[in-house]
């Protein structure tokens, strides 16, 4: 039946896939989900999806898990797990498969957990729902589960309820949970993808060990080649609902085969540690100059109970050259976020001065600092939140200059021009965002960034929803914008493989500080703060990478 | 450059999405159905009747439905009933609508610079909405419509005075949480006015749950005129409306049931529809519904 896929002895292989076929319901961009993929999980290995999103592939995943919702049906192909097809099958059978030898892993540990009951409750809730042992030999598993996943104080963490945990600690329990019934095949969809990176690269070290140690099965989903490059032993890429190339990880990581894969890897930023060719030499004049900027957050009353105070921006300094780009890097909670709003003014800091062109707007009120707006602008981090769903490009774009005095048939004008400076067709002028793919939307951010030509642009995780090929995309029009204007840049990201693509120089934040500052040369290849030395060594698959870089550059 | 081009979905499309599922919504359809006729038959059935609303005929008091010409029978004065009732489904008809506009006027305005403001503004409209919930309506109305000489035009006032304060609420709350959407944060780093902020960006954003407490607002409104009719502060006969018709019609119940059965009935699809139509348009503009 499956003679033209070579067939493993049925001993190696923990499940396989075979012409699989999962339909979307009628009016979605595409017929199927995924079309005739066929492929193999071998026992005691992991493999890797990859694939951006929309190709299909979460969606084999929850095939697999017979998860699927009512609306997406399986129209034909086969799923063999523990030697029986589970297509098709009751609910009540796929129920008792699941956990027991398909378990899996979610992006999002904190909407995956229960917030209503204990960890220990809800590992012990797993084996419960199996009928397997007895409430006490439960509770002392749970507890065993919660050392193999590396946690700190185990019959502590039994009693705490998951908001008390920090991201890597929940996946942690995720992790325990899905071990619980000693599954077979273990399923992991972006279990990384919100982490920190160092807190990633515990994780993945963490599936890694507890994979080789029990000889378990991983599917590990992930649209990074980074973190394939540190754990997979074999890759699948997908390509809209397609498989396009499939083998052992060495082979399509440093020889692949398909045009899609190597535009992938081709842009995947790697952490460069050349410094960036200047535009231009440094003027005297900093553009913005920035002493000792502090904001904290106070939250609960100071008149009712305890007041908890925050120092999200604990006295930054830094100056910033015409044309130049600084970028701003640092895990969530280092406070990035923060400087970059009170550097725009849509928050207001609580000491300390933002020098732009010499003139202190610290302390300007919103009606002083107003005529100021136009010249420092920001692209925001969400391309679909940050663009009004009810009003149309063109009514996006003419808005700011048409409030500030542009004749709305001038500012028309510049916004079709604009348009197709950043690679949108003129088309798009009265078109909803709605209309447009996340990266096209980021484009639209970016061209309303730019309607008023401004000094300074503030890009606050720019490309962090994006998908790497269109990453790579914009960080080439940014790049490109730059050139072209002279525009000053200040590149808030998580990300310092791209922080070190666009970057002139780099400011690394911890805990509201500036931990470290230079030019990436020195940032990445000779860290001098502990903090960034763990940071630049979390960054998943730059082993290699990073020692090419220092090879070259000596 | 392919990958750039602009996809051609049909524009808007929650529009076209949310019309969809509301035109799945059965109980909806047959709400607007109903009320699409009921307004019809009020406006221009009046002129169709071969009865004026006002026309006594001591000769033909009482008659019962189906009498002659008279299709919905006559009341105690002999008037026409199916001319009545339609005349004062004009009045009711208007004065729900008319009350549920101010109210959504009124509350809108409040809601949406309460929830964009925030602070002291929002803690002073807000609490004066609570001050105006604390009144019991029905109490507040009936002393309202005894003490001041009641017209239609008083009573629709009175009636949105009492009514706006919910749909305040639910815009207050909806616009908070827009406020901290990326595109409002874009909007003022565009240095655009509080004022355009708060109505050209934030508002239009807010339309789903308005329009929902509007067809709600509507039905409670006709309830509440009715009810006041009915007790005799609200709509003054000679003029018809369905409240004073039941009222008329209470003391013959047992040797005229018509008389208070026609109107009531009249009441009942009228608010039952627009809670239909409610129920609908939440439905269909509730974005999570959108596997259906």
């Amino acid at each position: 039946m499956f003679s033209g896929i070579q067939v493993a002895s049925p001993a190696d292989v923990a499940l396989s896939v075979r012409e699989l076929t999962v339909s979307l319901p009628e009016g979605m961009e595409r017929a199927n989900a995924v079309e005739n993929i066929s492929f193999d999980l071998k026992r005691g290995q992991i493999l890797c999806i990859i694939g951006e999103s929309g190709s299909g592939k979460s969606v084999t995943a929850n095939a697999i898990m017979g998860l699927l919702p009512k609306a997406i049906r399986i129209p034909s192909g086969a799923i063999q797990l523990d030697g029986m097809n589970i297509v098709g099958l009751s609910p009540e059978k796929l129920r008792s498969l699941r956990g027991r030898v398909v378990s899996m892993i979610f992006q999002d540990p904190l909407s995956a957990l229960n917030p209503l009951m204990t960890v220990g409750a809800q590992i012990e809730e797993v084996m419960a729902a199996h009928d397997v042992g007895t409430p006490a030999s439960r509770r002392s598993r749970a507890i065993d589960l919660l050392i193999e996943v590396g946690l700190a104080d185990p019959k502590l963490m039994y009693h705490q309820y998951p908001f008390r945990l920090s991201g890597g600690q929940r996946q942690r329990v995720m992790i325990a949970m899905a071990l619980a019934l000693e599954p077979a095949i273990l399923i992991a969809d972006e279990p990384t993808t919100a982490l920190d990176v160092t807190t990633q690269a515990q994780i993945l070290k963490l599936i890694r060990d507890i994979q080789r140690r029990k000889g378990m099965s991983v599917m590990f989903i992930t649209h990074d080649f980074g973190v394939v490059a540190e754990i997979a032993d074999s890759v699948l890429v997908m390509e809209k609902g397609h498989i396009v190339e499939q083998g052992g990880a060495v082979q399509v990581l440093q020889s692949p085969s398909h045009p899609y894969t190597r535009r992938l890897i081709a842009a995947v930023p790697h952490l460069t540690g050349e410094d960036r060719a200047l535009v231009e030499a440094p003027a005297n004049e900093p553009i913005l100059k920035v002493e000792g900027l502090v904001k904290t957050y106070r939250s609960g009353s100071a008149l009712f109970g305890k007041q908890r105070i925050v120092p999200a921006v604990n006295q930054v300094s830094f100056d910033l050259a015409p044309g130049h780009t600084l970028g701003v890097v640092g895990e969530s909670g280092s406070g990035k976020s923060s400087l970059g709003r009170l550097l725009i003014k849509l928050l207001d800091s609580d000491d300390g001065r933002i020098l732009f062109e010499g003139r202190d707007v610290a302390k300007l009120s919103e009606a002083e600092f107003r005529p100021l707006r136009p010249q420092i602008q920001m692209i925001f981090q969400d391309p679909f939140a940050s663009l009004n769903p009810r009003s149309t490009v063109g009514q996006i774009l003419t808005v700011g200059p048409a409030a500030h005095g542009m004749p709305y048939a001038k500012a028309c004008d510049e916004a079709r021009s604009l348009l197709s400076r950043v690679g949108l067709d003129a088309g798009a002028f009265g078109r909803y965002p709605h209309e447009f793919s996340g990266g096209q939307r980021q484009r639209i951010g970016i061209a309303r960034a730019l309607m008023f030509k401004p000094k300074l642009l503030i890009a606050d995780e720019a490309v962090s929803a994006l998908d790497v090929s269109i990453q790579a995309q914009i960080l080439k029009l940014l790049d490109q914008i730059q050139r072209e204007t002279g525009v000053s840049m200040i590149f808030i990201t998580h990300d310092l493989r791209v922080a070190s693509q666009i970057c002139d120089e780099i400011a690394v934040m911890h805990k509201g500080r500036v931990v470290e500052s230079g030019p990436p040369s020195q940032i990445f290849l000779r860290p001098q703060s502990a903090y960034t030395r763990e940071l630049v060594a979390a960054i998943p698959g730059e082993q290699q990478g990073g020692a090419r870089a220092l090879a070259a550059n000596s | 450059m392919t990958a750039l081009a602009v996809s051609t979905a049909p524009s808007r499309w929650w529009h076209s999405r949310a019309a969809y599922r509301f035109m799945n919504h059965r109980l909806a359809l047959l709400g607007l159905a109903m009320i699409t006729l009921l307004t019809l038959a009020c406006v221009v059935g009046p002129y169709l009747l071969p009865y004026d609303s006002l026309n006594i005929d001591l000769r033909a008091r009482f008659a019962p439905p189906m009498t002659g010409n008279h299709y919905l029978g006559t009341d105690p004065l002999g008037r026409d009933l199916a001319a009545r009732l339609l005349m004062a489904g004009r009045i009711s008809l208007l004065v729900g609508f008319s009350a549920m506009l101010i109210s959504i006027v009124i509350g809108a305005l409040v809601g949406v610079v309460a929830g964009y403001r925030g602070g002291w503004i929002s803690a002073v409209l807000m609490r004066t909405v609570d001050g105006f919930l604390s009144f019991p309506s029905i109490f507040l109305v009936l002393a309202l419509a005894a003490a001041l000489r009641p017209s239609p035009l008083m009573i629709t006032v009175i009636i949105a005075l009492t009514k706006w304060m919910e749909v305040a609420r639910i815009v207050e709350t909806e616009v908070r949480s827009l406020r901290e959407r990326e595109f409002v944060q874009a909007s003022r780093m565009l240095g655009l006015s509080g004022t355009h902020i708060m109505f050209r960006e934030i508002l239009p954003n807010a339309m789903g749950p308005i329009i929902v407490a509007a067809s709600l607002t509507v039905a409670r409104a006709i309830l509440l005129e009715a009810y006041i009719s009915f007790l005799g502060y609200g709509i003054q006969p000679p003029l018809p409306s369905w409240g004073n018709m039941l009222n008329g019609a209470q003391q013959y119940l047992a040797s005229a049931p018509w008389l208070a059965i026609i109107p009531g009935a009249a009441i009942t699809i009228a608010v039952t529809s627009f809670n239909f139509i409610g129920d609908g348009l939440r439905d269909a503009l509730d974005v999570r519904n959108d596997h259906i």
